[in-house]
């Protein structure tokens, strides 16, 4: 073989290389001097949307963006806020906190928004809304963690929709037990949000005289279940199962294979099979199991026109899938938290007549100030305390039972039997 | 669950993790072996095998095995063929000097993620079983198709195996890896042996995948953990070294299968570098490997 020099090959003239940075600098400085010209405060209402379009919560990703947009058309066809258009800026993050916080950093500094809205996984808003609050930048989260109730956050943080899952878990605790069982194993995702579950479905099925028999953490990234599940003891009665990521589905199946016909009662939270179809071979086995569902995925005999209007505007069928593609199903039971997050700050921007940044501390006491919403187009999933010291939502939740292939509301818990004692209040905290 | 099941499915699960194992452990070390490149993008050859088998379950119509045997078949001469592109492209331009092929083969590795990204998309995509059949032990249930995985793993590796030793192909590559110059003096045709062992290489990485995507979901970001493995694996089967690397594939395939059901699959984790460190510390040419030839 004949030889090639390496560094005849690997080395490029200083010239040239220079000519090539200066050009590549051009270029990535571009959007940033572009984006300058367009759009200046005072015109405008620009919302930092930082969405999951990669990585383990990119299903998510694709339908808050899908909702924020839809939501962002009929907020401006009705006139905006307070006569303002708003713009959305949407920022991927790729499902990671690193990548949460710089996107964080990227509205306040080059796109100098208003507000940030949208972070949904718990590991990256954990790391965001600590940020948020140095840049004193207004953050609201589509998440369901317990951070920001538990007083972790600051306060420029707020999640005006979603309940978090302590008052999911604890109120539906007593359903759990009553009608599935009192032995319950538990297996859920080994960070922020499945320690959640862990902690309150603990406490919350103790407290009910039931027992966490078995206690299974998988690691999020993890695709294969099976050599799990022989963890799952034999006097178990009910499994609970909450898991988010690539492999869900793969696990449903797994537990399928492994458990077979003689299967105790299994209670999963929606969690586990967003934007996955109920219909197909490796779920049948989940017919008569249990899911919670924030909002229903398919529309149930008493649809609401909140509901049927929703679904219109952001394009879902009364199965939860697309209207252009019955198989693209919906995060249906978590996107209504960006299209509820965006009416909620709508109306504290207009109880504070917010113009831009100079109203912006009125704006969050406005938001503060606020005890609830009433069901309605704007927050189609029903009813919400808002408790102003916690900075949290309050809201209804839904048991659904697998019936012939779809989802059958069982139970629904009202938003009061959901609250719990204050743990936090944000209030004393200064701007 | 009692210790008998237990050990049962502990050892099911290592099977089938040493098979998929053997074959990306194999294209690895079969590309260092003759080569002396490092592949650091061979598990994205393996998420490429995957997702070939999602496109073509999409494609392809008729019952789930129709797709299923057409990917085990487009999914290798797809992703050989992109193999021997870039060793065309890329490796042969470095003179497969060993720094710079690592840096390319990183480089590769991103290209091929990314663009995997931009035309699959972000999500996990799940593939259908050619066939449901759960094998119903007395106290859990197991695939079928986990079972078919072991199957097609031990055909394939025989058949390499066979190739490698009886055959004019093997011969030359045999001859490649001993001594380079000495086989061109002798009219072997090396950079065609090359670009061939580079190919197949890739092309048992992409089998891997289209076995393991029914079990699991098609995802673009699926070849780090094969990727890790292989490495683990070769590293202490031996660089180069084909017995070396099927036995280090069972032993780790089955270490991790036990541990995990056991124990944790984060313990199992553990355990595999731990060997790793051992091994270049106390034999670093790998369990099975020639020192210094």
């Amino acid at each position: 073989m004949d030889t090639i020099d390496i560094k005849k090959n690997l080395t490029l003239p200083r010239r040239s290389l220079l000519k090539g940075m200066a050009a590549a600098g051009t270029v990535l400085a571009a959007p940033g001097i572009i984006g300058r010209a367009v759009a200046q405060s005072g015109d405008v209402i620009k919302l930092g949307a930082p969405f999951h379009r990669t990585g383990i919560g990119a299903a998510y990703g694709r339908w808050y963006e899908r909702t924020a947009l839809a939501a962002v058309k009929l907020i401006n066809e009705q006139g905006g806020i307070n006569g303002l258009p708003v713009e959305l800026i949407i920022e991927d993050d790729g499902t990671d906190p690193k990548r949460g916080v710089e996107a964080v950093e990227k509205f306040s500094a080059e796109h100098k928004v208003d507000a940030i809205f949208g972070h949904l996984f718990s590991h990256v808003s954990a790391a965001s809304a600590p940020r948020a609050g140095e840049l004193k930048m207004p953050y609201f989260l589509c998440s369901e963690a317990h951070s920001l109730a538990a007083g972790a956050f600051n306060r420029y943080v707020f999640q005006p929709s979603i309940s978090d899952v302590k008052s999911q878990v604890s109120s539906m605790a007593p359903w759990i037990t009553d009608n599935l069982g009192k032995k319950v194993t538990m297996i859920y995702p080994d960070y922020a949000f499945g320690y959640d579950h862990r902690d309150n479905l603990t406490a919350a099925i103790k407290a009910q005289g039931g027992e966490i028999v078995g206690d299974i953490a998988i690691p999020p990234t993890e695709t294969s279940y099976t050599r799990y599940l022989p963890r799952i003891p034999f006097n178990t009665e009910v499994i609970y199962h909450v898991l988010v990521g690539p492999g869900v589905l793969t696990f449903v199946k797994e537990l399928g294979e492994h458990l077979g016909s003689q299967r105790p009662e299994i209670f999963g939270f929606i969690d586990s099979l967003e934007a996955v179809s109920f219909d197909i071979p490796q779920l049948a086995y989940l017919d008569g199991t249990h899911f919670w569902e924030a909002m229903p995925r398919y529309a149930q005999p008493n649809q609401t026109s909140f509901d049927k209007l929703y679904r219109e505007k952001v394009g879902v069928d009364a199965n939860g899938a697309s209207v252009d593609d019955a198989k693209s199903v919906a995060t249906f039971s978590h996107m209504f938290s960006v299209w509820e997050t965006l009416f909620a700050m709508k109306k504290a921007m207009e109880m504070a007549d917010y113009k831009g940044p100079k109203q912006k501390i009125a704006m969050l006491e406005a938001m503060e100030s606020i005890t609830g919403f009433e069901e309605s187009n704007e927050f189609p999933q029903g009813r919400k305390i808002f408790n102003g010291k916690m900075h949290q939502s309050f809201a209804q939740q839904n048991i659904s039972k697998v019936v012939d292939g779809k989802l059958k509301v069982v139970h629904t818990v009202s938003p009061e039997d959901t609250l719990y004692p204050d743990e936090a209040d944000y209030t004393k905290m200064s701007f | 669950m009692d210790i008998v099941p237990y050990l049962l499915l502990a050892t099911l699960e290592g099977l089938v993790q040493a098979s998929v194992l053997m074959l990306t452990a194999l294209g690895l070390s079969l590309v260092f072996g003759v080569m002396r490149v490092v592949n650091v993008s061979h598990g994205e050859f393996f998420m490429l095998g995957a997702v070939a088998a999602w496109v073509c379950a999409n494609l392809i119509p008729g019952p789930p095995y129709v797709p299923f045997i057409a990917a085990l078949l487009i999914a290798p001469v797809f992703v050989g063929a992109l193999a021997w592109a870039a060793d065309w492209a890329i490796l042969k331009r470095i003179n497969y000097n060993p720094e710079a092929t690592i840096v390319s083969t990183i480089g590769l590795m991103y290209i091929i993620q990314q663009m995997t990204l931009i035309t699959f998309g972000p999500d996990a995509q799940a593939v259908d079983a050619p066939f449901y059949y759960t094998v119903r032990f007395p106290w859990f249930g197991y695939s079928g198709y986990k079972f078919f995985i072991i199957a097609v793993a031990i055909v394939l590796v025989g058949g390499l195996l066979y190739l490698l030793r009886h055959s004019k192909v093997g011969l030359y590559m045999r001859a490649t890896q001993f001594d380079k110059e000495t086989a061109q003096n002798f009219g072997i045709p090396v950079t065609k042996v090359y670009s061939g062992v580079f190919a197949v290489g890739a092309m048992l990485a992409a089998i891997g995948g289209v076995l393991v995507v029914p079990s699991q979901q098609a995802h673009y970001l699926m070849g780090h953990d094969p990727l890790l493995l292989s490495f683990v694996v070769v590293i202490v089967g031996g660089l180069g070294s084909i017995p070396g690397t099927i036995a280090a594939a069972i032993l780790i395939g089955m270490s991790d299968g036990l541990l995990s059901v056991f124990f944790s699959p984060t313990l199992a984790k553990i355990f595999s570098t731990l060997l790793v460190a051992l091994v270049l510390v106390f034999r670093p040419q790998g369990l099975f490997g020639k020192a210094g030839r």
